[in-house]
């Protein structure tokens, strides 16, 4: 799926199914992200930097901004390379973010624990079409970052 | 009355030092969504750890539930923070 590249970049191998889940779910978190930032899947993606809610009020204030627009930049650069066969290491960086992103938010919204897939699914879990999408989203992103630290 | 004035000036004025001097750690706590070696991955690129340091902090935070990843002064500390959440990690700051 990914392999190591020249200069830092990586080799993209998707089949056109794959390439289509992604744009999907990268095109809903974004926007999410820009028509409802308050949203409690999103929680996972701006944690609190302070105990003291007056000094993280600042922290939010100075850097609330930037976390939103850097985690739309991400998405928007995979939106646009989804169909490459090849990433540069910034583009690969990019889709790296993006993916955990993706996870973040669904594993909130389905209640993914550190047990989750100790067991095998049950067909009747109305879960199971979304966990499966939380579990090829992980597979992926456990690739890429074999291919960028190999 | 005339000598206590200074010591009460300058009292103050110590705390204030010695509380500004007071280190500032980092900490990422554990949480069920992040890979190991994703954050193993964050921990080298932002703090330009070894793999086998980066994998050491990572292994405390999944074992322990936390580890401390950088001591610094607060403008350093929110820095990092600011660069582990942009990383999706879960991280906070408080003065050691």
């Amino acid at each position: 799926m990914f392999e190591r590249g020249e200069g830092g970049g990586v080799e993209l191998r998707l089949s056109r199914e794959e390439r289509s889940l992604l744009a999907g779910v990268v095109a809903e978190l974004r926007a999410l992200l820009e028509g409802a930032p308050g949203d409690p899947s999103l929680r996972r993606l701006f944690p609190p930097a302070y105990d003291e809610a007056e000094d993280e009020s600042a922290y939010r204030d100075l850097m609330g901004g930037e976390l939103l627009e850097g985690r739309l930049a991400a998405l928007e650069l995979v939106a646009q390379t989804l169909e490459r066969e090849r990433l540069s290491a910034d583009e690969a960086d990019a889709w790296l973010r993006a993916l955990n992103d993706l996870r973040l938010v669904l594993g909130t919204r389905l209640d993914v624990r550190e047990d989750t897939f100790a067991d095998e699914l049950r067909r009747d879990d109305p879960r199971a079409p979304a966990l499966a999408i939380y579990a090829y989203l992980s597979w992926m992103q456990e690739q890429l970052i074999e291919a960028l630290s190999g | 009355m005339s000598t206590a004035a200074p010591v009460e000036v300058e009292a103050p004025r110590e705390v204030e030092h010695f509380e500004h001097d007071r280190p500032w750690i980092v900490i990422v706590w554990n949480d069920p969504i992040n890979l190991m070696s994703y954050v193993t991955l964050v921990l080298q690129k932002l703090f330009g750890y070894s793999k086998a340091k980066a994998t050491q902090l990572m292994l405390q935070v999944h074992n322990e539930g936390r580890a401390v990843v950088s001591t610094s002064t607060r403008e350093k500390a929110e820095h990092d923070v600011a660069r582990l959440h942009a990383h999706g990690l879960w991280a906070t700051m408080r003065q050691d």
